[in-house]
């Protein structure tokens, strides 16, 4: 340990600097600050209160934090909340409307696909944007969609039956 | 069902007796006797079990059904919480100073850099605790903080607070220890010859000399399988807050919330009834957050006794690698030998468990394991000496499967050499030895009752169409002329498993229920044992619900809380159905005994000896006008079980669970790469309370398994965990999943609820040798240590020339 004149001072803990965000959170306009080093999982769990996006590894490599951002999913623990200035995102409180469920979320209480549940939201936000794109689905294509959410307890079996579920629902409708 | 006002629900009045609500039945309608254990009379359970059980089964309109999970909604809502979703203000944040060296004397440790960071609250080392500086468990070897000596790469030394993360991260990088590293030791085999031996076990029965003489076929291998990660998705995490009175309430991601209150007690000095532990919505726990969490409890107890704040303590997925147990790396010896029918005569094996740095759970992992060791197989004459070995290691500790699933590897691996010696079917060969009702396992347990292990391995077959395996797979078979180096193969595997904490764990193994009706109908029930997805909330609802007479939607459970119901063990072993389970009925039952006496007065003006069904709201309100109890503490108490450790006999658990399975793959014998097509996995459970639940337990053990025979192991240098990230310790993900075909098979257990015995840990246990089994069929290649990586399958083929270029790449 060096002492002397030249001492090191306390790193300093990161900008802390405020930067306003103003993004469409949920359909909703919403408007704050957060410093430049903030990722947007912490702001939409800390800041904004949305505890149902879940951080698995703070990686990206499990994707319990996917979010959809003006329409891709994304791992929210990979953006920076400033990045989601002039942005859509929807979480998975944003889902769901006052009177129903969205069906995917019907498909997978219906389909038992849920266990712990601590992978779902992130799951469930991934099949919402692979069904937009693709509402006629295969197999093999769910399966590669969600290639990028880790479950350790479902075995992922009722989380395909689930998303075919939807799909079919999505159909009738 | 959601709409409680248009509830048309019943509850049925018997007026000649409860005797036909305990209704179950037994597989062949026979009579059973069964004592439970302890227990003094009184209590309706008890009286069911002490007469004949031989009743026509009465219509269930809830158990056995396979309705949706009753905590679904709030999860797909994402509106769950769990522990890193509460937040408590003044809350700081705790972390601590881990060990970088797998074994080492501390010297010095200063903590004047780390405390002048902004934000930083306070530090703690060993000599700041209050209580003892010890997690109790078994062998009470395991300090909470490491005071003089580091016995394992990640033990933690001195804990800190501060009012933000990255505050504490700081301050944890600025605290400085110095060390004298001293040598570890790394292996089994060097821990052995050391004499570090935690716990031994030894099964003798018969003479296994003589056997092994006269056997006309022996053979002798020896198994290796790897540390498994629980990789459950939420890592381990505590948020500890005052409550006010002298005491500190602990909300964690945890199964075993008195085990934990246990430890926090020791640790702060303080009596049980200042800890309350309340457990959180759990994201997986597999055993991973049996005993672990004790230390992160302990630690943010700590802290927040010291600091009168909240303090909350979320492991990062790399400390989570680090630092919590695993599954224990196995190495075992096993040698059989044969007669010349095909029969077992003689079975010899040495289990060596490679512990960690700390007992923890290794004793009874070893117990376990020791005791499934030679499978579910009829033998004469045995001889199992199992051995938990320290090193300075991660502790070791449960796991899903609790110290069966290595020995399941080697066990299931050998009966396929044999049978492949003797030229037989591995199937023929397993249902020629397989336990039939009557036989005694190697620890001498006659198992008469709940015996399903010949029909669900025949059930297994057929599904998986075993008989034909050789016209669709094995060595000479090329499944796609375009790839002619792709072979595909068929394996099978047979177990069983003792269900609840048997012999051992007899002093664990009660358990405690509450349930109280609200003026309204509404039920809230409480129990010891924690929901951790595996969907006990839902089955224990059906069983309540089934028992009460009344609409599923009208039962609730409360989080499991230690101030709630008396200590009910641990949420491991299977045993949670069971046990919780019939904790649940009793307290029903007595609920019910309370009720009837009022009701019977108001029904006397009705037809007496016909049954009477009144709904249930108008049941309670003409019950609480009477001053009645609507609510009771349930309790059970499992029937006797016995183990004599001298020779290792006895009838060491109430009731086993049967499984088998079938893995069926296709092996690219170019890159050593497999691709599982299909497993089919039965279980005989007894009852099944929830067949959806039931399948997504089997589904999800299923693929842990093929984890588990695959791709899963940590690779370490020195002590440390090289791959501690997901992208590094790899589990099967989306594009790896095989069809599934679950199948349950029941052979009522007549203690358990509705004939029920255990499902959580059977899926997994059989896979990895069913998985080499069938790469065997495949390729004749018999692999004896998992994971069955391309690389070691490629390299057993003899590294085919085609990748040559590979070998070079590689600097070989």
């Amino acid at each position: 340990m060096r002492k002397g004149k030249h001492q090191r001072k306390p790193q300093s803990m990161g900008d802390r600097s405020e930067h306003p965000i103003s993004m469409t959170l949920n359909g909703k306009k919403v408007t704050l600050e957060a410093p430049p080093t903030m990722r947007l999982l912490d702001l939409l769990r800390e800041r904004l209160f949305l505890t149902g996006t879940k951080e698995g590894c703070g990686k990206g490599e499990c994707g319990a934090c996917t979010v959809i951002m003006n329409g891709k999913a994304v791992d929210s623990c990979l953006v920076l909340a400033c990045q989601a200035n002039h942005a859509t995102i929807t979480t998975v409180e944003g889902l769901a409307s006052e009177r129903r469920l969205d069906p995917i979320q019907e498909a997978f209480i219906q389909e038992g696909a849920s266990q712990c549940g601590f992978c779902i939201p992130g799951i469930i936000m991934a099949a919402r944007v692979f069904l937009d794109h693709h509402p006629d689905p295969t197999l093999p294509e769910i399966q590669e969609a969600l290639a990028g959410n880790l479950c350790r307890c479902t075995g992922y079996s009722k989380i395909f039956r689930a998303v075919l579920t939807a799909a079919s629902m999505e159909k009738r409708d | 069902m959601r709409n409680l006002a248009s509830d048309q629900v019943s509850f049925p009045i018997l007026l000649n007796g409860f005797a036909s609500l305990l209704s179950r039945t037994t597989a062949q309608g026979s009579e059973v006797r069964l004592k439970p254990d302890g227990s003094k009379g009184g209590s309706l359970l008890e009286n069911a079990n002490t007469f004949p059980v031989k009743v026509a089964e009465k219509a269930l309109t809830v158990v056995g059904h396979p309705l949706p999970r009753v905590d679904a909604p709030e999860k797909v809502k994402g509106a769950a919480r769990y522990v890193d979703d509460l937040s408590f203000s003044g809350m700081l944040y705790g972390g601590a100073v881990r060990s970088p060296h797998p074994r080492a004397r501390i010297k010095k440790i200063i903590l004047s850099r780390a405390l002048s960071v902004p934000g930083v609250v306070t530090a703690m080392i060993a000599g700041d605790i209050p209580g003892k500086n010890l997690i109790p468990l078994i062998q009470q070897d395991q300090p909470m903080l490491a005071e003089k000596i580091v016995n394992h790469i990640g033990e933690a030394i001195i804990l800190l607070a501060a009012e933000a993360r990255a505050s504490l991260q700081e301050a944890i990088q600025r605290v400085v220890v110095e060390y004298e590293p001293l040598p570890p030791v790394l292996t089994i085999e060097e821990g052995y010859r050391r004499g570090e031996v935690i716990s031994h076990w030894k099964i003798t029965r018969g003479d296994v000399e003589e056997g092994l003489a006269a056997s006309s076929l022996v053979t002798e291998e020896i198994y290796r399988t790897p540390y498994q990660e629980h990789a459950y998705l939420e890592t381990n995490g505590m948020v500890a807050v005052p409550d006010g009175l002298g005491g500190i309430v602990v909300y964690g991601s945890l199964q075993c919330p008195f085990y934990v209150q246990n430890a926090v007690s020791a640790v702060l000095g303080l009596p049980l009834h200042k800890i309350r532990i309340v457990q959180m919505a759990t994201g997986g726990g597999f055993g991973g957050k049996e005993d672990a969490p004790s230390l992160p409890a302990a630690m943010t107890a700590l802290l927040s006794l010291k600091t009168g704040r909240p303090v909350k303590m979320i492991f990062s997925r790399e400390e989570d690698m680090m630092v919590m147990s695993k599954r224990h790396p196995a190495k075992i010896r096993y040698k059989a030998g044969v007669n010349g029918e095909g029969k077992l005569a003689a079975v010899e094996i040495d289990y060596f468990l490679d512990a960690g740095a700390y007992a923890t759970l290794s004793p009874v992992v070893l117990w376990r394991g020791a005791l499934h060791a030679a499978g579910p197989y009829r033998i004469p004459n045995v001889k199992i000496n199992a051995y938990a070995v320290r090193t300075n290691k991660i502790p070791s500790g449960a796991f899903r499967g609790f110290g069966e699933p290595q020995v399941a590897f080697a066990c299931e691996s050998h009966m396929d050499i044999l049978a492949h010696a003797l030229s037989m079917d591995p199937l023929e060969f397993r249902m020629k030895n397989a336990l039939e009702p009557g036989d005694e396992t190697i620890t001498g347990h006659k198992v008469t009752v709940s015996h399903g292990l010949r029909e669900v391995m025949q059930k297994v077959a057929e599904s998986s169409e075993w008989s034909a395996k050789d016209q669709r797979g094995g060595r000479d078979f090329i499944p796609d002329q375009s790839r002619p180096w792709l072979r595909r193969g068929v394996g099978f595997s047979a177990l069983y498993y003792g269900v609840g904490l048997g012999a051992r764990g007899r002093f664990l193994n009660p358990a405690g229920a509450s349930v109280v009706i609200a003026p309204d109908g509404s039920v809230t029930i409480a129990v010891g044992t924690t929901e951790i997805g595996q969907g006990m909330y839902t089955v224990l609802s059906q069983i309540a619900a089934e028992e009460l007479g009344c609409n599923i939607s009208r039962v609730r459970f409360v989080e499991p809380d230690t101030s709630r119901v008396p200590d009910s063990g641990p949420t491991v072993a299977s045993r949670t159905t069971i046990m919780s389970g019939n904790a649940i009925r009793d307290a029903c039952m007595k609920i019910k005994e309370q009720m009837r006496d009022a009701l019977s007065g108001h029904l006397s003006g009705h037809l007496s000896g016909l049954p009477i069904t009144l709904p249930f709201e108008e049941a309670v309100k003409y019950c609480r006008e009477r001053q009645v109890h609507l609510s009771a503490q349930g309790w059970a108490v499992p029937p006797p079980t016995t183990f004599n450790e001298e020779k290792g006999q006895g009838d060491a658990y109430i009731t086993y669970t049967w499984s088998a399975n079938a893995v069926e793959l296709e092996v690219d014998t170019l890159t050593g790469e497999v691709r599982v097509l299909r497993v089919v996995s039965g279980h005989d459970v007894g009852k099944i309370i929830n067949p959806q639940t039931g399948e997504g337990q089997i589904e999800g053990g299923v693929v842990q398994g093929l984890g588990y025979a695959l791709v899963e192991e940590h690779l370490l240098d020195h002590g440390r965990i090289l791959n501690d990230q997901f992208s590094t310790y790899i589990i099967p993900v989306s594009p790896d999943i095989p069809e599934i075909i679950p199948i349950i098979v029941e052979h009522p257990y007549p203690w358990g609820p509705y004939g029920a015995k255990g499902l959580g840990e059977t899926p997994i246990i059989g896979i990895a040798p069913a998985v080499t089994n069938a790469i065997f069929h495949a390729t004749g290649v018999r692999l004896l240590e998992i994971p069955a990586t391309p690389e070691r399958i490629w390299t057993a083929l003899g590294a085919p020339p085609a990748s040559e270029k590979a070998q070079q790449m590689r600097g070989q």
